[in-house]
This record gives structure tokens, C-alpha cells and sequence, in this order.
């Protein structure tokens, strides 16, 4: 029985009708374009959402025309009122972190190129791949209906932090069905990143093609597998806690909810529960979801650095280690997230030591890429400049990390903007400039054109001047002491630095309106772009030996055989100053 | 560059061989238990915080559970007598299959009696005026048990869409999904012995 069972490869038949083809493929390469046409819906929507509340907070009384018709109770006659800018809030952070930096860098490219990298036909598991896709989008459905509803978006914050976030309505507006929407658009969330790491995880362990060992996987590969392992651990704890959540919130347990918590003058129905429980629940994963978001990114970048320079890295291995201890010292960090929470102090100590640990091997990261830049001939395109400017946006972003993780400097900028600049840099701008570069550099191989490279420059240029002018302020006004989420400072304290924010403001019109450059050539070039060639960047892995755009068995029925570690530049190969690692030429010892 | 030509591994794994889909069958099944296993963790952990509160209580178990506990006992081991007899030949042709597929019912009949029993558990819990929010012990329990089900409610579809196809379309019987199944039921009889005597001693 057990021989007439075996399979062959799993590969599925080829696509055939247009749902087949389109909407529910089997096709790894389709479901990571759909995770990116989605994560490009998010990210649209969530910077429009910061447009506003940016608007706002520096011309508190501005009637923005149309808003109303997003919500009559939340901005009556077009101006937002303080409860709608924190609904606002909560649905930018919860979209951007959840839809856009776990959906792009990872869900998205992981999907499309991990399979093709390691030489294999598919995922392991398509229909699994399928469905992590589709439950992904119905918790997209589930989080965006909180703004038809009429109690509209939660305002807790994408940490929704518990009691607030436990109780119901007597919390405010949005708290009574909008934050019962973002839990269970979280929950499903969860369920389709477990299904996705699932895949991840057993595709590049078994799936290899034939001399595929481990070390010569790609780093992006390297990358987009240990993120694979840290989001299975991550999500499999935020699932249990969003349920534990909603049974407070709709069954009447007390998992979160103190005794004797009176909120809005009314006692709440609820006795022994612990708000820091959820905080420990939700930053064991909140943590490890950073890493979730700037990992693959790390590994896109040092892939298209390397094509770039035509020279190895200083050190591959060290670069795959390095993301491998930041994976595993992710999980030990989580309470820094929560120094003035009311944790006991020494525990405190205890979460600052391995959170300034972390900084070790991100630091050799950083050494090892500038190092490898030192006198090399960089290829200065879109894709390497985004490439370069992740590095600027990780260090600048990083470096006030250094401060956040010591418990007695984080008393004063806890909850401040300093730490709204830090994590945007660090993890938003520097993660999305992983995936615009990630874009520019594959979307040959994707679409069979080139993007245009003058728009490519332009965009680069505004986004990367206008994330600085957005985000280095950020940090000096937190430390003058400007405390986040708040709506409006005209009449505060803050009054003096009113001008700042309004440079701030403009600076995110700017580099927002800058993202439509990008948005149009997309669309243009997908369809007018330049013919590219099936290699144009004469690049060495895998994914670079099929036709652009691949077919739907990336191989053609051929089963490629890797002879070569991923980067083999800088030599004397038939085709170049490179040997592609499917080409069975010898390298010369020495050169 | 320094590197010497190197060959294609013949101890690295390979698309091409017949083994590859079913290697990863097996890995993922093995990932998934792990990603379950921290889910369990995530509630264990919070279990422990929430037992340090002043409203922690005591909960005497539905007597029925020990029941329950042997019952997916055994139908762990029925299903082990059917994956060895299943493992002898090929479903179409021998008595052995015909056993296997026997004691596969025994073990759906077994997960489902099991299920039952839990469901009596919770009657008999109710029927004491103890519900989900009463208190937090009580609130553990049903959710720990609740989810442990839904687990294996899983389980038992996957059993009767082996049964389905060993007994109408015998060829098409894929050995390493019946394995993969096999591991996951073991798993769920080894996680609710945990979690039997996590609620033994803590609620």
C-alpha cells in the first residue's frame, strides 16, 4: 500500500478558469502577489488615516471635506473630534504593524520568491498557502467594517491595552463593537500567519532542490525562514490572548478585568483579573513581532546590496547568525515594552540586559554591511538606494533604542515621541524601504518589465528626506517631553513647538503624496514598463534562471541542481563577472 | 574569491525524489503540534498568573473525566493497532485492512464518546450553577477544555476522511497522511493528559 501511495512532488495541475487562475490559486507567486496588492490597500489607507491625524493635531478646528462621510458621529461637519483622532490611531498602527509589515516583507515576497529560491515547483502545503491568504483578507474585512459601523473604530490603540480594551462601552466610543472587531480580526489574523509560517517552515526544510544545502540558501531565504519560526511562535500566543479577550468582553469572564474598576461611574461586573496579564501576552508577541517586520527586510536588502557591489558580503554566515540570535533574543525582551507598567523593578533589569544584548548582533549586521561597502563599486539604482537607505533608517532608528532599554532613561521617555520616532524608523520606514527596494529590484522578474528608474530616484529621494523630517523631530520633541497620543497641543503646554509639528505635518503630506509616484509606476510600468531581459541584473540565485514572469511550476518540469553557494560575484563565469548557482561551470580556486 | 567549485550534495534533499512532498507532510505536521504546543503554553502561563489573584478558588472535577481521560487513551491505542495493521498490506486485498479499518471505527467511536463525555463534564458542571464566568477556576476549565476539543474534533474529521477513502477508493490510501493523522490524535491524548492534571492541581 505504501508504495503505490507515494506521491511525486506535490506539484498541483497546472491553473485553468479565471477564479483557478486569480482568486483562488494554488500558485504560490499569485497568493504573494495578492498578500501585496492587500498590504498596498492597507499601507494607502493607513497613511491616509496618518494624513488626517496629522491635519488635525496641528489645525484641531480644520473642516477636512469628506470626512464626515466616514463618520457622522466622529467628525460632525468634517472636523474630527478627540475620541475619532484615537480611533484613527488605532486603526493606522493596527493596519501598518498587521496588514503592511507582516503582510508585505514577509507574506508577500516570502511567497512569491522563498519556493523559486530554493528551487522548488510550489509550497508545501498550496491549499494551506491558499487559505492563510483568504483568512488574512476576511480579518482585513472584519477590522475595516469597525469604520461602517456606527460605534466606529475602537480608540485603544493597536495594543489595546486591558481594562480599557476589556470592558465595553463604558470605555468610549468605538470600545462597545469596534474593539470586538479588531479582536477577532486579530484572532483571524493569527490564524492565517500560523497557517503561512506553517508552510514556510516545512517548504524550505523539505522542498530543497537537489544541492540546495542550507548555507547556500539566499540570505533573503535565510531571512524569510527564521521569521517563519519566530511568527509561529509569536502568533500561536496572541491568538490565545485575543480569545481570552473577547471572552471578557462578551462572556462575562475576568481574565484582564480588576476587581472593583469603576469606568465611566459604573462599576464593572468583573473581580481578580490582571490588565498585566494581557500586557505580557500581547509583547511576548508584540516583540517578536518587530523582527516579524524588519528581518525579511534585512535579508532582501543584503540580497540586492550584494548584487549591487558585485562582491560577497564580508561575511554571509555571519549575517544568517546574527538574524538567527535576533530571532531567538526576541522572545526575552518583551517587558521592555512595559518598564513603567508596574512590573516589579528587578524584572525590569532583567528584560534591559537582554534588550541591550539584541544590539549586538544588529550592530555586526550593520558593521558587516558597511563594511562590505567600503570601496565597493555600488550600482546605484532605485533598488540599491532604497537598499542604502534602509541602512540609514535602521541605524538612525536603532541608535535611540540603545536609550529606550534602560529602565531609569525610559522613565522620562516612556510614551513620549521619542519613542513614536524610534519605531518608525526603526521598524516602519526602515522595513518599508526593504520592501520598496524589494519592488524595484524583483518586479522585473515578477511583471517581465522594468520600473522606471527616474520616478524610482524621485520617490526614493522624497521618501528618504521626508522620513527624516518627519521622523528625527519626532525624537526631539519627546525629549522636551510631548507625550503621544494626543490629539491636539494648541492650547498646552506644547503651544511653543505648534510650528513643529506643522513642519511635521507638511513633511507628511509631502512624503505621503510622494507614495503615489511609486503607486503610479507600478501600474504604468506593469503595463508600458521597459521589456526586461530574463536576468537584468545579472544576478546569481534561482529565481533570476526561469523566464520573467515565471510559469506556473517556476521550472518549466525542469528540476534545477545547485552547484554554487548564492553568491558567486566578483569571478570569471561564462556570462560575466558571475556564476549563477544552478551552473555546473567550475569556479576558478584563487581568483 | 577563494571558492573552490563545489558539487551538488548527493546528502541534500531533493524536490525530485518521490519523498519530497511527504518529508514535508511530516515536518509540517511536526510544526504545527509546536505551534499548538505554545498556544497551551500561552494559556498555561496565563493560568499561573491568574491563580496568584485574591478570587482564585477551588474546583472539584466532574468525576466523569477520569472516564474521559481513559477512553482517548484507548482510542490512542486502537488507533495504533489500526496503523500497524494498515502498515501490513495493501487496503484492497487483505484481512488486515479489513482490521484496520476496523479498529479505525473503534477509535472515531472512542473520540466521539470522548467528546461526549466532556460535554457531560460541562452539564455536570452547569447543572452545579457553575458557568464560563462564574469564576475564574471555572472559567480555565471550560476554556481549556473547550479548545482541547476543538482540537480534537479536527482530529476526528481527518479519521473519517481516511475511513471514507480506505473504504471507497482503497488506492488512492496515502500511508504518511493516516501517520501524520496518528501523530496529531497522540498528541491531542498526551496534551489532555496534561491539561487533566493542570486542572487536578490547579483549579
Amino acid at each position: 500500500m505504501a508504495e503505490s501511495s507515494v506521491q511525486q512532488a506535490h506539484v498541483h495541475a497546472p491553473p485553468e478558469g479565471f477564479i483557478r487562475k486569480y482568486i483562488f490559486s494554488l500558485d504560490h507567486k499569485v497568493i504573494g502577489k495578492q498578500y501585496y496588492g492587500l498590504a498596498l490597500v492597507a499601507v494607502f489607507t493607513g497613511m491616509i488615516l496618518s494624513w488626517l491625524m496629522r491635519i488635525h493635531m496641528v489645525w484641531p478646528n480644520a473642516k477636512i471635506p469628506g470626512l464626515e462621510l466616514l463618520s457622522k458621529v466622529g467628525a460632525p461637519g468634517g472636523v474630527m473630534t478627540p475620541e475619532y483622532y484615537l480611533s484613527l490611531l488605532t486603526m493606522h498602527g493596527t493596519l501598518m504593524v498587521f496588514f503592511v509589515l507582516t503582510n508585505a516583507p514577509f507574506a508577500a515576497f516570502g511567497n512569491y520568491f522563498l519556493p523559486i529560491q530554493i528551487g522548488a515547483e510550489d509550497m508545501a502545503f498550496p491549499r494551506f498557502n491558499m487559505m492563510s491568504f483568504w483568512v488574512t483578507f476576511i480579518a482585513w474585512v472584519v477590522l475595516m467594517l469597525a469604520f461602517v459601523i456606527p460605534d466606529g473604530p475602537p480608540i485603544a490603540g493597536w495594543t489595546e491595552y486591558t481594562p480599557l480594551s476589556a470592558v465595553g462601552k463604558d470605555a468610549g466610543p468605538g470600545m462597545q463593537w469596534g474593539a470586538s472587531l479588531w479582536g477577532l480580526s486579530i484572532a483571524i489574523f493569527c490564524i492565517g500567519s500560523l497557517l503561512g509560517a506553517l508552510n514556510f517552515i516545512a517548504t524550505t526544510l523539505d522542498l530543497r532542490a537537489k544541492g540546495m544545502t542550507l548555507m547556500r540558501m539566499p540570505i533573503c531565504t535565510w531571512a524569510w525562514f527564521i521569521t517563519s519560526c519566530i511568527a509561529l511562535l509569536a502568533f500561536a500566543v496572541l491568538l490565545p490572548a485575543c480569545i481570552l479577550l473577547i471572552l471578557d468582553r462578551h462572556a462575562g469572564t475576568s481574565f484582564f478585568i480588576p476587581s472593583g474598576l469603576v469606568i465611566s461611574d459604573r462599576l464593572q461586573p468583573h473581580s481578580g483579573g490582571s490588565p498585566l496579564l494581557w500586557q505580557h501576552l500581547f509583547w511576548f508577541f508584540g516583540h517578536p513581532e518587530v523582527y516579524i517586520a524588519i528581518l525579511p527586510s534585512m535579508g532582501i536588502v543584503s540580497h540586492i546590496l550584494i548584487n549591487s557591489m558585485r562582491k560577497p558580503l564580508l561575511s554571509a554566515k555571519v549575517i544568517i547568525y546574527s538574524m538567527m540570535s535576533i530571532g531567538f533574543l526576541s522572545y526575552m525582551v518583551w517587558g521592555h515594552h512595559m518598564f513603567l507598567s508596574g512590573m516589579n523593578p528587578m524584572s525590569a533589569l532583567a528584560f534591559s540586559f537582554p534588550t541591550l544584548t539584541i544590539t549586538i548582533p544588529a550592530t555586526i549586521m550593520t558593521l558587516i554591511w558597511l563594511g562590505s561597502l567600503y570601496g565597493a563599486d555600488i550600482k546605484i539604482n532605485s533598488a540599491s538606494l532604497f537598499a542604502l537607505g534602509f541602512i540609514s533608517m535602521f541605524v538612525a532608528g536603532g541608535v535611540s533604542g540603545f536609550f529606550l532599554a534602560q529602565p531609569s532613561i525610559d522613565i522620562y521617555l516612556h510614551a513620549t515621541y521619542f519613542v513614536v520616532g524610534h519605531f518608525h524608523m526603526v521598524m516602519g520606514v526602515a522595513s518599508l524601504f526593504g520592501v520598496f527596494a524589494g519592488t524595484y529590484f524583483w518586479f522585473p522578474k515578477m511583471t517581465g518589465r522594468y520600473m522606471n528608474e527616474t520616478l524610482g530616484k524621485l520617490h526614493f529621494w522624497i521618501t528618504f528626506l521626508g522620513a527624516y523630517c518627519i521622523f528625527m523631530p519626532f525624537h526631539y520633541l519627546g525629549l522636551i517631553g510631548n507625550v503621544r497620543r494626543y490629539q491636539s497641543f494648541v492650547d498646552d503646554y506644547m503651544a511653543p513647538y505648534l510650528s513643529w509639528h506643522q513642519f511635521i505635518t507638511i513633511a507628511a503630506l509631502i512624503t505621503g503624496a510622494a507614495q503615489f509616484i511609486f503607486l503610479f509606476n507600478l501600474i504604468y510600468s506593469r503595463f508600458k514598463g521597459a521589456p526586461a531581459p530574463e536576468n537584468p541584473w545579472n544576478a546569481t540565485s534561482l529565481e533570476w534562471s526561469i523566464p520573467s514572469p515565471p510559469p506556473w511550476n517556476n521550472f518549466g518540469g525542469r528540476h534545477p541542481v545547485v552547484y554554487h553557494d548564492p553568491y558567486q560575484y566578483g569571478v570569471k563565469g561564462s556570462k560575466g563577472d558571475f556564476v549563477m548557482q544552478d551552473s555546473p561551470e567550475a569556479l576558478a580556486s584563487g581568483d | 574569491m577563494s571558492t573552490v567549485a563545489s558539487t551538488a550534495s548527493s546528502h541534500a534533499p531533493n524536490l525530485n525524489s518521490a519523498g519530497g512532498a511527504e518529508r514535508a507532510s511530516r515536518s509540517g505536521i511536526w510544526v504545527g503540534l509546536f505551534a499548538i504546543t505554545m498556544s497551551f503554553a500561552a494559556f498555561s502561563s496565563a493560568l499561573f498568573v491568574r491563580e496568584g489573584t485574591p478570587d482564585w478558588g477551588h474546583l472539584v472535577l466532574p468525576s466523569i473525566l477520569y472516564l474521559n481521560t481513559l477512553v482517548l487513551l484507548l482510542s490512542s491505542g486502537t488507533l495504533e493497532f489500526s496503523r500497524r495493521l494498515l502498515a501490513r498490506g495493501t487496503p484492497a486485498a487483505s484481512t488486515s485492512a479489513a482490521g484496520g479499518i476496523g479498529w479505525l471505527l473503534c477509535t472515531l467511536a472512542l473520540g466521539i464518546a470522548f467528546c461526549c463525555g466532556q460535554y457531560m463534564a460541562w452539564q455536570n458542571l452547569r447543572a452545579q450553577g457553575i458557568y464560563l464566568a462564574t469564576n475564574p477556576n471555572s472559567s480555565f476549565f471550560y476554556v481549556l477544555t473547550f479548545i482541547h476539543v476543538l482540537h480534537l474534533v479536527a482530529g476526528i474529521l481527518a479519521l473519517l476522511y481516511l475511513t471514507a477513502r480506505l473504504v471507497f477508493r482503497p488506492g488512492a490510501f496515502r500511508r504518511s497522511l493516516f501517520d501524520n493523522t496518528a501523530i496529531y490524535w497522540h498528541f491531542l491524548s498526551v496534551l489532555w493528559i496534561y491539561l487533566f492534571l493542570l486542572c487536578r492541581m490547579k483549579l
